[in-house]
């Protein structure tokens, strides 16, 4: 199998994957050898052998279109193809960030309707498209957070508040901001204990981050009262809209009482996650931070677009104005949907989850036995007691040709499985699902041992990453 | 399992004392195996100073990390390379083989203060009870 | 109309609603209270495929693509040949489709492809060790500034005036945001004895080449550690970061297969030395074996990341740009060692020749003297607003005005795309103005 493969192992001196032109303008004088690099080691391969390369590498991946994706909290929803030929539109792909603002009106334009599109759906003032993915939407919203409170004089207040359910990206976003961190309690609902909340929030929090839905995919009923405590003390509240599929077309964040919410265009607005990117994660705030936004912004004076920083504004977080390639797929996906269309892709989402909530829970311990939002949480304790952990769940579900749910998280679930199968998933497909979880809750008492040695039927069996920590090797190395 | 000549901290660290006001530092098995495979080692360098409690180095797993302290103040004077190039050692041998560094201690009777291996054996038998019953999930 | 991205039917639904107990789907909303969960939104009706395209194409038209314009213009974002071979690769639905490689065993595609991404680009830097890939270069410059805050224990970072401005800003906000402070330093100047680091751009923002190895040794003497900012192509004749004794080197990889796209998605290079590795952010891919002895592709080190180590992580990245990075390794691979040399030559000749030609023109200057390498700035007879107008008309669109920074110049960009009559053109529209 080509797996077995690098590079190198198919290079021959001599070969290329693409011609050149020669030049055509007399050569000039080289610059002074000491500046010049006297070895450059690179592959020399074939276009033919590339292709049968990548072709063989892509062989070995699992894509949304390839099958079931359910990961919590990231949204995998099936990307409609037509936004792969908008974005390679010419007009879209060959145009460059500096050229004139009149030679670029139609990016401008798009950028500003999606800057309201967005602020619209989430019930806010405005809008940056500035941040490249979501882990970058908090910080951003964090740095307002903090310039809204230095220009108000209030030096008190150091901290940011967290729940225990929270994705890593939000601590770690509040220490790259300065923040010291505050954690709120989950109580046994999965709900926000208010009394954690009470005692954490004071004049020196200067937010509450809380994802909503939370990660473990419930809405937390006690939303208005949070809202209510922490704006009566001062402080700020802010969304992780990670989750806003639960509610698209339903509920504006703005409504709820968030002054600021993160998205992700890669999850929610559908557009391809990449393998890892790229992504987009916009930052929509209340009228007292839009000041603050990350330049530079995109406003209509007369019929003419144009780009524009505020004076106070945390400053430039892009080299430019933000991941364009996949504002223009979510921009055409909202304008492929309208309102309605919105509205119908959170009710299947919920209603997808909650149907495989209530297949699984006679086989899998589910730690909150309420109505879930678009993704349900459940806990591997009873196998664990039986000797199988989650991952052996997961890699048993890739025997299935099935891609597992995120594992081990969110923390404060035991062997957490965490299930978000999306609105672009058949009743079909979830069924499927369910008999596979079934035959391994069978099989954790039948025959644990497959659930051990699992995966079998994939590329490659399952992978030793103690080795691959303790002797790191991270790269091949050519010489001449 | 605990042997009994040594103390245990609330961090899971262990000391054996010897000799010379000198002490030998370690993890306890209920580290080691909450980590899981070990992986990389962050130690202090000898010569160090440390005080009791005092953060001094960090422990890597493949999926954790975690902080070790010092169960007592004192100077580093050695640290144990085997388990620098073989972190495996740490859990297979963590009261042994899986040392993590040796110290001149400045006041032995801080040793008091932790816990002998009984102690320790009922405070881990707690957390594993504490475990499988957790509030809510 | 059905949707063709809802594949659940009205029968399914009424199954799926008898099995959860409910009598409508409006129920599972009961945790929301119900004045909030009825919200009226303000949006266009929606479209159809066919009518989707067709406002998208229009919106597009309403930019001058550099398809049909000769450009000159780079500072940061450059129009580089971009093989065929890239977007059949990175077009294909099994890569494109996927997500963070959690999963190793059904992700081997995007791992292995990784693993190849870091080897390519430490071969081509020189340097020891890349992770998977940064956001962009500016944001790639910002972390590395603060990774040497983190390593030396110091709070102060210096960076060069000749480093791109925007660069210079993001630098600043990310190291301002954790309340480190930030200043910009003449090459020629003495450092501060407590900085952290000195970040340098090779070529300069100006397209100039600095002496590396000078700075790099000033930053060493203070225990300060050398961040330099590289252009990808640059490296296909210049001397890599990793031979003059950088510490950390980012640059941006859009110049290495991936579209302008009105400035992003980019891609953050981030590279290091192999003893700060465990202090590098981002994702790392790293080789291992499988339970059959098979070597297979896995994410590693993966405690330095943000969902492990939370608030001790050194940064919060989580979603880079994949895609993009895969695109660089296509990219030079289908170049190779030979193809790269090319087109780096091809860039630095055409650069030379436009830069002799119009410096020869009566009230043009070159700004800065040799050597440079596809870009450089030219000292203008008038403002270069209103030469750029002139040159729009004819289809060509001009440098960079930078005349807040110097007088009526403009920072032109020449590469593999421009041909000899595009230079030619444009001389002859500048002697005219």
């Amino acid at each position: 199998m080509s797996h077995h493969y690098l590079l190198p192992d198919i290079s021959q001196p001599g070969k290329i994957g693409c011609s050149l032109p020669d030049l055509d303008v007399p050569p000039a004088e080289l610059p002074p050898k000491d500046l010049l690099r006297q070895q450059l080691e690179l592959p020399e391969i074939s276009e033919v052998g590339l292709m049968r390369y990548f072709t063989a590498l892509s062989k070995l991946n699992y894509g949304v279109d390839t099958g079931f994706y359910p990961l919590g909290s990231c949204t995998m929803k099936y990307n409609p193809k037509w936004h792969e030929d908008i974005a390679r539109l010419p007009g879209f792909a060959s145009i460059h960030p500096h050229q004139s603002e009149e030679s670029a009106q139609g990016a401008l334009q798009l950028m500003f309707e999606l800057q309201q599109y967005l602020a619209e759906i989430t019930g806010m003032s405005a809008t940056s498209l500035v941040p490249m993915a979501g882990a970058q939407g908090e910080f951003a919203g964090l740095l307002m957070v903090k310039a809204y409170h230095r220009d108000r004089r209030d030096k008190a207040r150091k901290k940011i508040l967290l729940t225990d359910s929270s994705h890593g990206t939000n601590p770690a976003s509040a220490v790259m901001c300065g923040f010291e961190i505050g954690t709120v309690a989950s109580d046994s609902e999965g709900n926000v204990a208010m009394k954690s909340l009470e005692s954490a929030m004071n004049e020196e929090v200067a937010a509450l981050t809380l994802t909503m839905p939370t990660t473990l995919g419930l809405f937390d009923p006690q939303m208005l009262e949070i809202s209510r405590l922490v704006h009566e003390r001062g402080g700020l509240l802010g969304a992780d809209g990670a989750n806003l599929n639960a509610f698209l077309g339903r509920v504006k964040f703005g409504e709820l009482g968030y002054d600021y919410v993160q998205l992700n265009l890669h999850k929610t607005f559908s557009t391809p996650h990449g393998g890892g990117g790229p992504g987009s994660g916009p930052v929509c705030v209340k009228e007292d931070l839009a000041g603050f936004l990350p330049s530079p912004s995109v406003t209509k004076s007369g019929a003419k677009y144009k780009l524009v920083s505020t004076p106070k504004s945390i400053g430039r977080i892009a080299n430019f104005y933000g991941n364009f390639g996949v504002m223009c797929k979510a921009y055409a996906y909202i304008r492929s949907l309208g309102a309605a269309g919105l509205k119908e892709i959170s009710e299947d989402a919920v209603l997808n989850a909650n149907y495989l909530k209530e297949k699984l829970k006679p086989y899998y311990h589910l730690p909150y036995d309420r109505t879930c939002m678009h993704e349900v949480v459940f806990s591997g304790r009873r196998q664990k007691a039986k000797g199988i952990h989650t991952v052996d769940i997961a890699k048993r579900l890739l025997d299935y040709g099935l891609h597992p749910p995120t594992v081990y998280f969110p923390l404060i679930v035991d062997e957490a499985l965490m299930i978000e199968p999306t609105e672009t998933e058949s009743k079909r497909t979830l069924d499927a699902f369910v008999e596979a979880m079934k035959e391994i809750a069978r099989d954790v008492e039948a025959n644990p041992e497959i659930l051990h040695t699992a995966p079998h039927n994939t590329p490659i069996r399952r992978l030793d990453d103690v080795r691959a920590a303790r002797n790191p090797d991270l790269r091949w190395q050519m010489r001449s | 399992m605990t042997p009994k000549e040594y103390r245990y901290t609330q961090e899971h660290e262990w000391i054996c004392p010897e000799s010379n006001n000198k002490g030998k530092v370690g993890l306890a098995d209920y580290a080691q195996s909450q980590l899981g495979d070990i992986v990389f080692l962050d130690l202090p360098s000898p010569g160090t100073q440390v005080g009791q409690g005092q953060k001094m180095g960090e422990v890597e797993s493949v999926k954790a990390v975690t902080d070790i302290f010092a169960p007592a103040s004192g100077q580093v004077v050695e640290i144990n390379q085997t388990i620098i190039d073989e972190p495996g050692l740490v859990n297979k041998d963590p009261y042994g083989a899986g040392w993590l560094v040796k110290m001149e201690l400045n006041k032995p009777s801080e040793l008091d203060a932790l816990m002998d291996s009984d102690k320790y054996d009922e405070f881990v038998a707690q957390l594993t009870e504490d475990e499988s019953h957790p509030a809510g999930g | 109309m059905p949707s063709p991205y809802l594949p659940n039917t009205d029968a399914d639904r009424s199954a799926m609603l008898g099995e959860i107990g409910v009598g409508s789907i409006e129920e599972l909303f009961q945790d929301i209270p119900e004045r909030l969960r009825h919200a009226q939104f303000n949006l266009p009706s929606p479209l159809s495929e066919l009518e989707l395209k067709k406002e998208l194409s229009r919106l597009a038209s309403l930019n001058a693509s550099l398809d049909n314009y000769a450009c000159f213009l780079g500072a940061g974002s450059y129009r580089h040949f971009i093989p065929a071979t890239v977007e059949h690769v990175i077009g294909r639905s099994e890569l494109y489709t996927a997500y963070t490689p959690y999963q190793a065993e059904v992700s081997q595609g995007t791992l292995q492809g990784t693993y190849e991404y870091q080897s390519l680009i430490c071969q081509l830097t020189a340097m020891e060790a890349s992770n998977a890939g940064m956001y962009d270069g500016s944001t790639a410059a910002a972390e590395a500034a603060i990774m040497a805050c983190l390593i030396t224990k110091r709070d102060r970072v210096t960076v060069s005036t000749t480093v791109n401005p925007t660069y210079r800003e993001v630098i600043s906000a990310y190291v301002k945001a954790r309340d480190h402070s930030t200043e910009t330093v003449e090459l020629g100047s003495r450092l501060p004895a407590d900085c952290a680091c000195l970040v340098v751009q090779q070529p300069n923002f100006f397209g100039h080449l600095e002496e590396m190895e000078i700075q790099v040794r000033k930053a060493h003497d203070i225990g300060a550690l050398f961040v330099a900012i590289v252009d990808p192509i640059s490296l296909g004749m210049f001397k890599p970061p990793g031979q003059y004794g950088a510490d950390i080197a980012v640059a941006d990889g859009q110049a290495l297969g991936n579209p302008m796209s009105f400035g992003g998605p980019g891609l953050g290079i981030f590279t290091c030395r192999q003893k700060y590795l465990r202090q590098m952010p981002g994702r790392i891919v790293g080789k291992t074996v499988d339970a059959e002895g098979k070597p297979g592709y896995v994410m590693t080190l993966v405690t330095r990341e943000q969902y492990i180590r939370r608030e001790r992580a050194t940064s919060n990245i989580c979603t880079s740009e994949a895609l993009m990075a895969l695109a660089a390794a296509v990219y030079l691979a289908t170049l190779g060692k030979s193809g790269l040399r090319q087109v780096a030559n091809l860039c630095y000749h055409k650069a030379h020749y436009a830069a002799q030609k119009i410096s020869r023109l009566k009230g043009y200057s070159l700004v800065f003297p040799e050597p440079f390498f596809k870009e450089f700035a030219i000292s203008c007879p008038v403002a270069p607003s209103g030469i750029n107008q002139v040159l729009s008309e004819e289809r060509i669109i001009g440098g960079l005005d930078i005349s807040h920074i110097i007088d009526n110049s403009m920072l032109l960009c020449v590469t593999e795309m421009n041909t000899r009559q595009e230079i030619d053109r444009l001389v002859e529209i500048l002697g005219g103005s």
